[in-house]
């Protein structure tokens, strides 16, 4: 018992390793988690206390984005690379999962076809292409939502990393990487729904969509598989691999001649952190109900960044409060003054980077250094 | 000399309507008193009111009359207004006089012009007039008479046109003319296109095998389409060996040489893609060569003197032909001082963190982009083009230039030869390239970095602009012009590799030329992927690009 508090402190407790205040921070979800959602079951609608549906799934969308902010903090807080392509993998995750409940719709569909989803009857399709096949096994589905966002990493990372392509290069290249996909998955021949997407989902594993308690469950699920994330994340960083990983991000050139094989361990981390990015837009289609190539558009993947530098790269917590905070003033902002938004985003992006650049969390960091410094000086004074 | 008389007419008319919208009210003529009573004789007269009274299907005999009236009175060039004005479907008659005139559309309104002399009627009422209906037959008929017309035209550019255009429609009576202008016919171009007519209604329709076979050896090498149809008809049903090989042949011969100009004319378009990304891109590759910072808001530089053309051609609005020549420097002077801004304002405190700089820039250019729009409007803009560089060159029947993307060629060039002269011959270049090479021995050696680093940022930055202007000529302009191009501007940059001038020129019309020659095979989206997949791998393979600078540079 007494080794099992010992190693739950140590996870929680050492302030200067990373995703130190886990444990704050995973209470504090926890608990607006159950809050939220037995308020909005329990409570008569017309209660103070109760929460409606909708926010609830906007709750739900957020923390799907700060999962996928915590894969890019993950990447670039702790090694260095900066990808501007990560809405990539969070769309092949969404599009791998939009494909299972595409075909859970059967003949529910506008042409009542029990086997091609609407969009591939409305193209004169008269057989399901390959990559449809299986994809209404949900156990399937859920293999992709990894294998595919994590096998595109791994290829392109190989070929990036063993090449020592780094910087400003690989971050554009990241970019072309999602623009490309932007490009194909437009095209109606790639068999994903070109420019609509795919939407209409009717219900997952049995469950309705719609139903209140479906909502609640996906959000349930999102919170769990966030702390899942974080913790995972954690850990990873703080194990033998992490401090190589930090490693590589302070000086690469020395971390190789000391005899690590620093290509390896960037593209595994690549990959993990696609492979969480791609889980995240699985997560983000349901509640949603739609995934369409915007999301592999180049400012998307570039806002993830922007959330990741206001909270605070290479804290993971920063990464994800990052999130939630640009998430809801977007929400806030472009139902009032919708035009203002892009001036307010692109303005957050140079003070950030002037200003802040450790983002929030740093900012309190120095706060704190501060209040201790003056509290040492005044220490000092005293005596005399 | 008529050409000038009818330009000349239409400048009048032009300006009097100009004079016309500044006057509140027209003055109370009586109702259709301007119009001319045309210059002819009764006869001709009867017959064009006979044209106001005819239906549809029987107008056709009328003019004919009226050609063969007006050929003996010979007054037929008169006449060619009018049947130009019919064939526009612009030819209308006074409901009581019956008098014709004609409605054109001036500045969205619909404004009456007398027929034969083109003077503007400002008497009329709009519902005094009615339409003379024409149909595809009658356009056949007219398109043919104005042809014959202009045969005997004075300049010879417009008779080469006439009987170009007669190709398709040859019959006995047309031919005769044809041998009959042949004789008394001057100019090289127009006798041969003459023969070629003439051949290929002898291949047609002679009996005589040894005749059509002539006709063949005259027709073979010609590009026209009428000729390649012609000869495609005929080869199925010739029945003579000989002529049945010789038409193979030079069908043979035509499509080779077809497919070669095809060829060339791919060329033209892949290095007029790459003059455009040659453009977006070299003022990127400045910046990156000299300061190694990715401006994310290079492709609002590239919007900026798009819409600075907009601007000026707002302002100037009679001044449309010269408006680019002020368009240029202008574009240069906003998107210059906008980088020289940028420079001064973020990217100097954001010195050594390249990461930062590629987001902050970034924010820029989403406020650029948000300024224009609501400035402007999302809406797209149309930048108009001066004459001089719309229409095309044509250098023959099948191959075709388009001006403006032969002179956005030219100026590439031209662009490139400056920077390169800036670069390598001015003392400002010598720094630049100190600076490129190794900052703080450039810096130790008393070079002002900083100040270097503002203005290489501008000159990048104004160069933009410059593409900005070319650009506005090829599409549309709207606040999403520049966020098309910096992908792939950057790609031109990497490509070429770093700092080098001649590596983006090179590279910039390689991937131009690529993504023309595989756009016919897989589709222009697919074209542009694979270029993108290209360079993803190139870059495995050669990480500095295509040039790489070499030596301790490189360091």
């Amino acid at each position: 018992m007494s080794l099992n508090l010992n190693t739950l402190s140590k996870l929680f407790d050492r302030g200067d390793q990373p995703g130190s205040r886990t444990l704050p921070f995973v209470v504090v979800l926890l608990v607006v988690m159950v809050f939220a959602s037995i308020s909005n079951l329990t409570f008569p609608t017309d209660s103070m206390f109760y929460v409606t549906t909708y926010t609830i799934t906007l709750l739900g969308k957020y923390l799907c984005f700060a999962i996928l902010a915590l894969s890019v903090d993950v990447i670039w807080g702790y090694c260095g690379i900066l990808s501007l392509g990560h809405g990539a993998f969070f769309a092949l995750g969404g599009y791998a999962m939009g494909m299972y409940l595409m075909r859970q719709i059967g003949d529910r569909g506008v042409y009542g076809n029990a086997d091609l989803p609407d969009f591939m009857v409305f193209l004169n399709w008269d057989q399901l292409p390959w990559f449809w096949q299986g994809m209404d096994q949900f156990w399937i589905a859920m293999i992709m939502v990894a294998l595919v966002p994590g096998l595109l990493a791994f290829v392109f990372g190989w070929l990036a990393f063993r090449s020592r392509v780094t910087g400003v290069y690989l971050s554009i290249i990241t970019q072309a990487l999602t623009y490309a996909l932007l490009l194909s998955f437009f095209r109606n021949e790639m068999g994903f729904g070109g420019n609509n997407g795919l939407t209409d989902f009717k219900d997952i594993l049995g469950f309705n969509l719609q139903e209140d308690s479906t909502r609640i469950a996906l959000f349930v699920i999102t919170s769990l598989t966030l702390i899942f994330v974080l913790l995972l994340s954690r850990a990873i960083l703080n194990s033998r691999f992490g401090k190589v990983i930090v490693a590589v991000r302070d000086s690469e050139d020395r971390a190789r001649f000391i005899g690590y094989r620093t290509e390896r361990y960037k593209v595994w981390l690549f990959v993990y952190s696609a492979i969480i990015a791609g889980v995240a837009g699985a997560l983000y289609v349901p509640q949603v109900g739609i995934i369409n190539p915007g999301e592999f558009s180049p400012i998307s993947s570039i806002e993830i960044v922007i959330w990741v530098a206001i909270g605070g790269r290479g804290t993971l917590i920063g990464a994800i409060l990052g999130a939630l905070l640009v998430n809801y003033a977007k929400t806030r902002f472009t139902a009032v003054l919708p035009e203002v938004w892009l001036f307010a985003l692109g303005a957050l992006f140079v003070l950030v980077t002037l200003y802040l650049p450790k983002g929030l969390m740093g900012f309190v960091e120095q706060m704190k250094a501060r209040k201790l410094q003056s509290k040492q000086r005044n220490m000092q004074e005293l005596p005399s | 000399m008529r050409a000038i008389v009818i330009t000349f007419m239409c400048l009048i008319s032009l300006l009097s309507s100009v004079v016309y919208a500044s006057v509140d009210a027209p003055l109370g003529n009586e109702m259709g008193s301007e119009i001319e009573t045309p210059p002819f004789n009764t006869e001709i007269q009867n017959l064009l009111t006979e044209m106001t009274r005819v239906k549809l299907n029987k107008v056709i005999p009328v003019l004919k009359a009226l050609e063969e009236q007006a050929a003996a009175e010979s007054v037929l060039d008169q006449m060619l207004p009018m049947f130009n004005t019919m064939l526009n479907g612009e030819l209308y008659y006074v409901k009581k006089t019956k008098q014709l005139v004609a409605i054109r559309k001036i500045e969205g309104e619909k404004k009456h012009f007398s027929v034969f002399k083109q003077e503007l009627i400002t008497s009329l009422p709009k519902k005094a007039t009615k339409k003379i209906r024409v149909n595809n037959k009658v356009r056949r008929f007219l398109r043919e008479t104005i042809s014959r017309l202009q045969l005997s035209a004075g300049d010879p550019e417009s008779r080469e046109k006439a009987v170009i255009s007669l190709l398709s429609e040859l019959d006995d009576s047309t031919i005769a003319t044809l041998k009959e202008l042949k004789e008394t016919e001057e100019n090289q171009a127009v006798l041969e296109i003459m023969a070629v007519a003439i051949a290929m209604h002898t291949l047609e329709h002679n009996q005589d095998a040894a005749q059509r076979l002539e006709a063949v050896t005259a027709l073979s090498g010609r590009l026209e389409r009428e000729v390649h149809n012609l000869l495609v008809k005929v080869e199925i049903a010739e029945e003579d060996l000989h002529v049945k090989k010789a038409i193979t042949k030079s069908l043979k011969l035509i499509d080779q040489q077809i497919s070669n100009y095809e060829f060339v004319d791919k060329v033209f378009f892949g290095l007029s893609l790459g003059s455009v990304l040659f453009l977006a891109a070299i003022g990127l590759a400045i910046t990156f060569g000299v300061m190694g910072v990715i401006n994310m808001a290079h492709g609002e530089m590239i919007m900026l003197g798009a819409y600075t053309t907009y601007v000026v051609q707002m302002l100037l609005p009679n001044a449309i032909e010269y408006s680019l020549w002020l368009a240029i420097p202008l574009a240069f002077l906003v998107s210059g001082s906008m980088g020289v801004l940028i420079e001064r304002l973020v990217i100097r405190h954001l010195h050594g963190r390249p990461l930062e700089t590629l987001l902050a820039t970034f924010g820029i250019s989403l406020i650029l982009q948000q300024l224009v729009r609501t400035v402007f409007s999302p809406l797209n803009r149309q930048v108009e083009s001066p004459t001089w560089m719309s229409g095309t060159l044509d250098i023959n029947p099948v191959l075709s230039l388009t001006l403006n993307r032969l002179y956005i060629l030219a100026f590439a060039f031209l662009v490139f030869g400056l920077l390169m002269l800036i670069l390598n011959k001015t003392s400002l270049g010598l720094n630049v390239r100190a600076v490129a090479q190794n900052r703080n021995m450039a810096k130790a050696m008393g070079i002002r970095t900083d100040r270097v680093d503002a203005i290489t940022f501008g000159l990048g930055s104004g160069v933009a602009g410059m593409a900005g202007v070319a650009l506005s000529q090829l599409t549309n302009v709207g606040p999403n012009l520049g966020q098309s191009y910096i992908i792939d501007s950057f790609m031109v940059v990497v490509f070429g590799g770093v700092g080098n001038l001649w590596g983006t020129l090179v590279a910039g019309f390689s991937l131009g030329l690529a993504n023309k020659f595989i756009e016919p095979i897989t589709g222009a989206v697919l074209a542009s992927i694979l270029v993108l997949v290209f360079i993803i791998l190139f870059i495995q393979k050669r990480p500095k690009g295509l040039f790489p600078q070499k030596g301790r540079a490189a360091e």
